[in-house]
């Protein structure tokens, strides 16, 4: 659904990402490692289009991205769901409001859904938190609550960067097997981060590829994990 | 996108758009006391372009209106100069139509004043000689040495001739408050650029996280141009309203019968002012729409 093939990437100039190839594919499930500094965030600003590789080429749902245009990727979006690791929300709004926002800006009438959206709050534990600001949660809740508004409109690929970080081990079972739940039903995920410990635990329950980024290079990493 | 279907979307108020911007009271209140403000200009620009336009087209009404030539000569000269005098109009450069008035209308002229039976034929009345001009208007001053020389009981009475440099000054003073008129439209526009380009740098980050969720350009920037539209259209109604009051509120002049026509509306145009709100409105539109999807243009 997101392929990325022999892509090259730097800030100004200096080189961080290196001829990089990524497929991922319906089903699929991916973690990517790596030291920080890597460049993990960066490759997935690179799937969802915030950045444009120096050279390569990125397709996504068939379409190659240098031949769409800004609402063509708006829609694409829609289909994409992403937990940044700078959260981004709207402060002046609640986070029932934020992780609504995505039905809304695709043209759909958010009290329409209250059912899932009530559903997927109580599902990353934020039930009760739904009126507050976003400038009043707690690190590991504003995780979560991105990882809610990624989902809202049930997208066929996810992309979650650090999306445990916060999150005390329960709490990021919980979340992975929603991530699994969702792979399940076909949908590709990728997930940046450094707990092995989940890395792991997903494997006991998925065939989960392992990424490493590593000096510009994409490597599958061994089988010891 | 469809223009008509833009504006009805835009009207029917999505609830959704109109949430998604933080609110921000202080450009919020500069930009409808800006519309209020250039509101109250245009109306005035307005009477005075409706007020000169009056004026010149009364004045050069009656420019066009016939100039009179009276000939007072005893009665039995005064058909030999009647004569006479339509003969110099004849060769005289200038004249369309030159006729004298025959003894029934010089009789009504009369009428109000000494009844309808007056025998005019037989008083010493001076005969009037309606004289048309054409467009370029005739050379009094030799006319009037014309006539001297062969009726010399004939005066040209053109007293509504000082009034042409009247005429042009009130055409100059119509164009000049059509261009005040559009001058204020512009100067409006470039503030609401500016109120909108400041609300938009301060909601960037807004802006990227609606990019990143999905949002296409239009239904961002219908958040910033729904407000700044409502807030013009709100802030010229009650600038519009304000100088209409002052305008019917200014002593009349046209009572005191001078030439001068007051700095009003009169009848139908009463009406006109009521446009400046909607005109408003659509700069603000345009304006903020231009200014938001600028902004948007550099973030991915
Ligand atoms: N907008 C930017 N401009 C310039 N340099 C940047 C920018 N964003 C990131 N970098 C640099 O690019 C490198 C890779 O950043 P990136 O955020 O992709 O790393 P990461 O692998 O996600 O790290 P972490 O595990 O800490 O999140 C870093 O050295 C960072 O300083
Ligand atoms: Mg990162």
């Amino acid at each position: 659904m997101i392929e990325l093939s022999d892509i090259t990437y730097g800030y100004d100039g200096s080189p961080l990402l290196n001829g990089i190839s990524l497929d991922l594919s319906p089903g699929s499930f991916h973690f990517l490692t790596g030291p920080s500094g890597a460049g993990k965030t960066t490759l997935l600003k690179l799937c969802y289009l915030d950045l444009k590789p120096a050279k390569g080429t990125i397709t996504v749902f068939g379409a190659p991205s240098e031949k769409l245009g800004r609402d063509a990727i708006a829609k694409l979006r829609r289909r994409v769901g992403v937990v940044h690791q700078d959260c981004g929300f709207l402060e002046h709004l609640s986070l029932r409001e934020n992780v609504a926002m995505p039905l809304a800006a695709a043209g759909q009438d958010p009290t329409q859904h209250d059912a899932e959206i009530d559903e997927l709050l109580a599902w990353v534990g934020l039930a009760r938190r739904a009126d507050a600001l976003p400038a009043e949660l707690s690190g590991g809740e504003k995780q979560r609550a991105a990882l809610a508004r990624a989902l809202i409109l049930s997208p066929d690929v996810v992309l979650a960067d650090e999306p445990t970080g916060n999150v005390d081990w329960e709490m990021s079972l919980r979340l992975l097997t929603l991530l699994v739940e969702l792979n399940r039903m076909g949908k590709a995920i990728l997930i940046a981060t450094h707990d092995l410990n989940l890395i792991r635990a997903a494997k006991a329950q998925v065939t989960a590829r392992v990424l490493r980024l590593r000096r510009g290079q994409l490597d599958v990493a061994g089988v010891d994990l | 996108m469809n223009l008509s279907q833009s504006v009805l979307e835009f009207l029917s108020g999505d609830v959704n758009a109109k949430r998604i911007v933080p609110p921000s009271g202080f450009t919020a209140r500069l930009t409808a006391f800006t519309a209020a403000a250039m509101a109250f200009l245009a109306v005035f620009a307005l009477a005075l372009s409706l007020a000169t336009h009056r004026l010149a087209e009364r004045w050069s009404g009656e420019l066009a209106q016939s100039s009179t030539i009276r000939i007072s000569a005893p009665l039995e000269q005064r058909e030999a100069q009647t004569r006479a005098v339509l003969r110099i109009l004849e060769t005289t450069p200038g004249v369309a139509t030159a006729r004298a008035l025959p003894p029934d209308e010089q009789r009504a002229l009369l009428a109000p004043w000494f009844g309808a039976d007056l025998p005019v034929e037989t008083l010493p009345i001076p005969q009037l000689v309606e004289v048309v001009e054409t467009a370029q208007g005739l050379d009094s001053e030799g006319l009037r040495l014309r006539l001297s020389a062969e009726a010399p009981g004939a005066v040209l009475d053109d007293h509504t001739r000082w009034r042409r440099p009247l005429v042009r000054a009130a055409e100059r003073l119509n164009l000049l408050g059509l261009g005040a008129l559009g001058l204020i439209t512009l100067t409006m526009a470039a503030m609401i650029t500016l109120a909108a380009g400041s609300a938009l740098a301060a909601n960037r980050e807004v802006m990227r996280v609606l990019r990143l969720i999905g949002a296409r350009d239009t239904f961002i920037a219908r958040a910033f141009v729904r407000r700044f539209t409502l807030r013009a259209l709100a802030g010229s109604a009650a600038g519009t309203v304000i100088a209409m009051a002052c305008i019917w509120a200014l002593p009349s002049v046209e009572q005191a019968g001078g030439f001068l026509t007051g700095l009003g509306f009169a009848g139908a145009g009463w009406l006109a002012p009521l446009l400046v709100p909607p005109v408003a409105a659509f700069v603000a539109f345009w304006a903020t729409r231009f200014a938001a999807l600028r902004a948007l243009k550099d973030i991915p």
